[in-house]
């Protein structure tokens, strides 16, 4: 299994659509930036045909170090949830 | 935010490209996410997230309503994994 970065995907922009590879690099930071912003003022991102990437958030609770068996509470934090969409399930089963 | 909007949003900090070409940018990223994935690749955005597939083996499952059992296959489920900035950035408060 290999693992696919941000210069890559910038490669294929830069193939398909015929931008400068540094205008796709850029024009890829900007689409993830906004996605970033929407996500911490605190709304959901719902990409069609892609998936939905929701906020939860979670009440603190006391968990367990699994290593060592030490007990430890683990803050209230809000976390991301990506539900990803009935096209993009089908794709990857196919 | 949906689609539309983050492409609208996108096209206006970039008045240098037409918004069709922001709408073929955008799909361009996220096909190319689908189809990474279809492959059983991993891809990532270093400090915003990591797309990967998981393995659901598969099962015996009940119809709730009939209670009949019926096989799942094994299926592949897409995942996302919030990546360290990110996730610093929704707890700061």
């Amino acid at each position: 299994m290999k693992t696919v970065t941000r210069a890559d995907v910038a490669d294929v922009i830069c193939k398909e659509v015929g931008l400068s590879r540094k205008d796709a690099s850029d024009i890829l930071d900007n689409v993830l930036d906004e996605i970033v912003q929407e996500l911490v003022s605190g709304n959901d991102v719902k990409l069609s045909s892609f998936g939905t990437l929701s906020l939860r958030d979670k009440k603190p609770r006391v968990g367990r170090n699994p290593k060592t068996g030490v007990e430890a509470e683990i803050s209230e934090r809000r976390v991301i949830s990506f539900k990803p969409s009935q096209t993009m399930r089908k794709i990857i089963n196919a | 935010m949906t689609k539309s909007e983050l492409i609208e949003r996108v096209a206006s900090k970039n008045p240098h490209l037409a918004v069709k070409e922001v709408e073929k940018i955008v799909s361009v990223i996220f096909n190319n996410i689908i189809d990474t994935l279809a492959k059983g690749d991993r891809i990532e955005f270093r400090g915003f997230g990591a797309f990967s597939v998981r393995k659901r083996p598969s099962r015996i499952a009940k119809n709730p309503r009939s209670g009949e059992k019926v096989s799942v296959e094994e299926r592949n489920i897409p995942h996302f994994k919030t990546g360290k900035q990110l996730h610093e950035l929704l707890n700061s408060k």
